[in-house]
């Protein structure tokens, strides 16, 4: 009975998105005051009962209600409870459910904290966001219901695939959705703008800090991603150009180009129609990312669903979105936005060539991505794109951006003066040559090494020189607001980041070696001892486990115990282990007993010594924070405080 | 000329520059990493030896996988139901490479072997990639390929050898 009241509750969810995202829109246009007044009342009804369906199927894994379908093919009696919790994620119905459950959230956080806005404005924002909320809860209800019943029920279920049963996968979709479903708000901002065809560019900073808090959930959601497959898929990589990984990693490079040209039509009214764009493509790229993860027209790592009448479908609604919202660009756009003019050498050209870097960047990656469907069709034969493709271009289109971003902030906006520029490329070129060279003695011969340190230094010294400079110039309490100190973190998170990809690429030690319990293996200055395998037991898994030891200079310095496990199923899921260190990471992973019928024997083992590689997602972990730090800027929250003064003043009148 | 057009012919011509750039790197990078998939028929019917470097895709033949005693080395052969391609690769195998498995396996042709580079298995036993399945149903018209199981997962497994160029 319960199941069915999740599916209920989920067809009132419809009814009321449908109400939310058509009345509103209509009083805003017609000026109707009573129309209006529907969208939050709607958005929150919506919520209600897609957060009771969420809850319902959470229910139904803790239960083990294996007579609906979902549950009974993603979870069993063995499974712990945490991650029959994380399995309502773990296939293409309950990812759906999560998506518009993270809508509902994000509307509802809109509906909450909107109130300074102005209410046609609000109602169409939350009616876009509605129409939205119809498109997926109808995908849903029509094509991936995850309350079907099975009967007879069966006494016990599948299994979550293993390759999820990992604790990094507990919050990586989730904040993977917070992100991609986040454009969504600033696509409903842009769309709502165009709507009213306001020539006020206001709209641009109240969508500014919804743009940057769902950006840093992106980039945490790539992160946790990274470091997952890193952790659980045990070939040691932290990027694979997938198709998936690219899906989500689109919508991050428009991103960044969105959060700048946000700021730019925000401070100096240049370049909105370029902006309205921009945060058309992010969420469409959020979109296409959902249909190539679950369409499976394109063969990869992640896709779970392979039914073609879901992909038609998705495809269809992907075509609505893009097309309409372009079609209401092309209307509308050359009224909303009136560019102002700036000189050749300003902050806004600056920031116009690294969008341009981005776009392009983005534009390469679906090209890449899309290929073999574009082979397919024009009868090229079976083809797909190979990662050095990715790399090439992505190293060729990031080495300009990379070069650009010290001169940034010292770029004047409207008109800047070249002297400060020279002083600056001085001094970050002088510490990146000087580093470079140092770095030459060290790493004697690794030409990327060096490289990235000089890059690195480069993009280091220069927002530091910046960092000084504020310092120097302005007054206590005035040197780094929100804003600026987001910039200048996720600024340093670049050169943290650069220096993890380009040391551990060019000075990992990789070896695949047959070993005999008591071998030994020198890698990277480490001294590995393979002591031999056994087995041992979890909750629905048994696994054959081996010791390896690792020293240096005659000290052990960790036992690590990588595992190969079988699932309750029988699927084999190998679980590396990980001597985790800031400067290196040693990683051993299990791979096959050189003879079968010998567990006891030789093992072919994986032995990795990976320096640098946790920087890596370091500095994602600063491009985030500085995504939080940036829309925690007081000009945001100023006009609310002001507005949320004025509410209680109003309501004490009435 | 003023100056104002001055500044936006420059801007043009600057744009289309880079556009030239960028379209050419990228028609360079595609061309030279295009893998196409061939299965054992179509290698042994000629078709794959234009290409240095492709993907062959087919099962793993049972009972043919040979280990090496003292190294990595293992070898295999790969079938379609008309055609077969012994393979060798140096490397740890993905964790559900076994007999009757679909593989993918990406390299070259040395002689009569294919020597991979890298080794792709699916997780579900019953499926089938259909980017194989297509390709072995194009090779063979009057066959049909099995497509039980397409509705299933699909994880693909990977492993890579030691050196492989990233």
């Amino acid at each position: 009975m319960i199941p069915e009241l999740g599916q209920f509750a989920l067809v009132l969810a419809l009814l009321l998105a449908l109400v939310q995202g058509v009345l509103p829109i209509l009083g805003a246009w017609r000026g109707n005051a009573a129309l209006m007044a529907v969208a939050r009342p709607a958005a929150a009804g919506q919520a209600v009962f897609v957060f009771l369906a969420m809850g319902v199927l959470i229910h139904a894994f803790l239960v083990y209600d294996f007579s609906v379908a979902y549950v009974a093919d993603n979870s069993n009696l063995a499974l712990p409870w945490y991650y029959r919790i994380t399995a309502v994620w773990g296939a293409h119905e309950g990812s759906m459910l999560l998506w518009v459950f993270i809508l509902n959230v994000w509307s509802l956080a809109l509906a909450v904290l909107s109130r300074h806005l102005p209410t046609p404005f609000v109602s169409r924002v939350l009616g876009v966001l509605g129409l939205i909320g119809v498109g997926f809860l109808a995908f849903i209800l029509f094509t991936s219901n995850p309350f079907l019943r099975e009967l007879p029920m069966p006494s016990d279920g599948g299994d979550l695939n293993p390759v999820l049963q990992d604790p990094g996968m507990t919050f990586h979709p989730p904040v993977l959705y917070m992100g991609y479903v986040g454009f969504s708000v600033a696509f409903a901002f842009s769309i709502a703008a165009l709507l009213g065809g306001e020539l006020e560019q206001a709209w641009v900073r109240w969508a500014r800090p919804w743009t940057n808090v769902s950006w840093a959930f992106l980039t945490m959601g790539i992160v946790a991603g990274s470091w997952w497959a890193y952790a659980e898929l045990g070939w040691g990589g932290w990027w694979f150009w997938d198709p998936v990984e690219n899906a989500s990693f689109m919508p991050w490079l428009v991103g960044v180009a969105l959060i700048h040209a946000q700021a730019v039509t925000e401070k100096r009214g240049s370049l909105p129609a370029w902006t309205v764009l921009l945060s058309l493509f992010a969420f469409s790229l959020s979109l296409l990312g959902t249909f190539l993860v679950r369409s499976g027209v394109l063969t990869s790592v992640h896709a779970f669903a392979s039914d073609p009448r879901r992909g038609l479908y998705i495809l269809g609604f992907l075509i609505v979105v893009i097309g309409g919202s372009l079609l209401l660009y092309a209307i509308r756009a050359p009224r909303v936005a009136t560019g102002k003019p700036f000189a050749a050498l300003s902050r806004e050209t600056g920031i116009m060539i690294a969008n341009l870097l981005f776009t392009t960047a983005a534009a390469m990656v679906l090209l890449g991505t899309l290929f073999p469907l574009i082979g397919d069709a024009l009868n090229l034969g079976r083809i797909s794109v190979g990662p050095p493709y990715f790399s090439f271009l992505f190293i060729a289109l990031m080495a300009p951006a990379v070069l650009l971003l010290p001169f940034g902030p010292y770029l004047r906006w409207g008109s800047a003066e070249g002297r400060q520029l020279t002083t600056l490329a001085l001094r970050a070129g002088i510490a990146a040559v000087i580093c470079a060279i140092v770095a030459a003695f060290v790493a004697q011969g690794h030409l990327r090494a060096i490289a990235g340190i000089a890059g690195a230094v480069w993009v280091a010294a220069g927002t530091l020189s910046y960092i000084l400079k504020r310092w120097r110039e302005m007054p206590r309490g005035r040197r780094y607001p929100a804003e600026m100190a987001g910039m200048l973190v996720a600024h340093t998170g670049v050169a943290i980041f650069i220096i993890g990809v380009m040391l551990s690429e060019s000075l990992s030690v990789e070896r695949d070696v047959r070993m005999a319990p008591g071998d030994t293996q020198a890698i990277g200055g480490y001294v590995f001892r393979f002591d031999g395998v056994h087995e041992t037991q979890g909750p629905n898994w048994r696994a054959d486990e081996g010791t390896v030891t690792i020293q240096r200079d005659g000290t052990t310095m960790a036992t690590v115990k990588p595992q190969k496990r079988t699932y309750s199923r029988g699927q084999v899921q190998t679980e590396s282990a990980i001597d985790a260190g800031l400067f290196r990471d040693i990683y051993v992973a299990l791979g096959e007993p050189m003879q079968a019928t010998d567990v006891e024997g030789a093992w072919a083992l994986r032995l990795y010594y990976k320096p640098f590689v946790r920087w890596i997602w370091l500095g994602g972990l600063f491009m985030m924070l500085g995504g939080f730090l940036a829309a925690g800027e007081r000009r945001f929250r100023a006009k609310k405080a002001a507005a949320t003064a004025a509410v209680p003043a109003k309501e004490s009148l009435a | 000329m003023n100056p104002t057009r001055k500044r936006r012919l420059a801007i043009v011509i600057s744009v289309i520059a880079a556009a030239i750039v960028a379209v050419g790197l990228t028609v360079f990078a595609l061309q030279r990493n295009m893998n196409y998939l061939f299965t054992p028929s179509q290698v042994q019917q000629g078709q794959a030896t234009q290409y240095g470097s492709f993907r062959l895709g087919g099962m793993v033949k049972a009972g043919s996988i040979q280990r090496a005693k003292d190294s990595l080395k293992v070898s295999f052969i790969v079938v379609d139901d008309q055609g077969a391609m012994p393979v060798e690769y140096t490397g740890i195998l993905p964790d559900l490479f076994r007999d009757n498995q679909s593989v993918i396996a990406t390299g070259r042709m040395d002689d009569a072997r294919f020597i991979a580079s890298e080794v792709l298995a699916k997780h579900d036993e019953n499926y089938m990639p259909k980017e194989l399945k297509d390709a072995m149903a194009k090779a063979h018209e009057n066959r049909k390929i099995d497509d039980k199981g397409m509705g299933d997962q699909a994880m693909t497994d990977k492993a890579t050898a030691p050196g492989t160029p990233k």
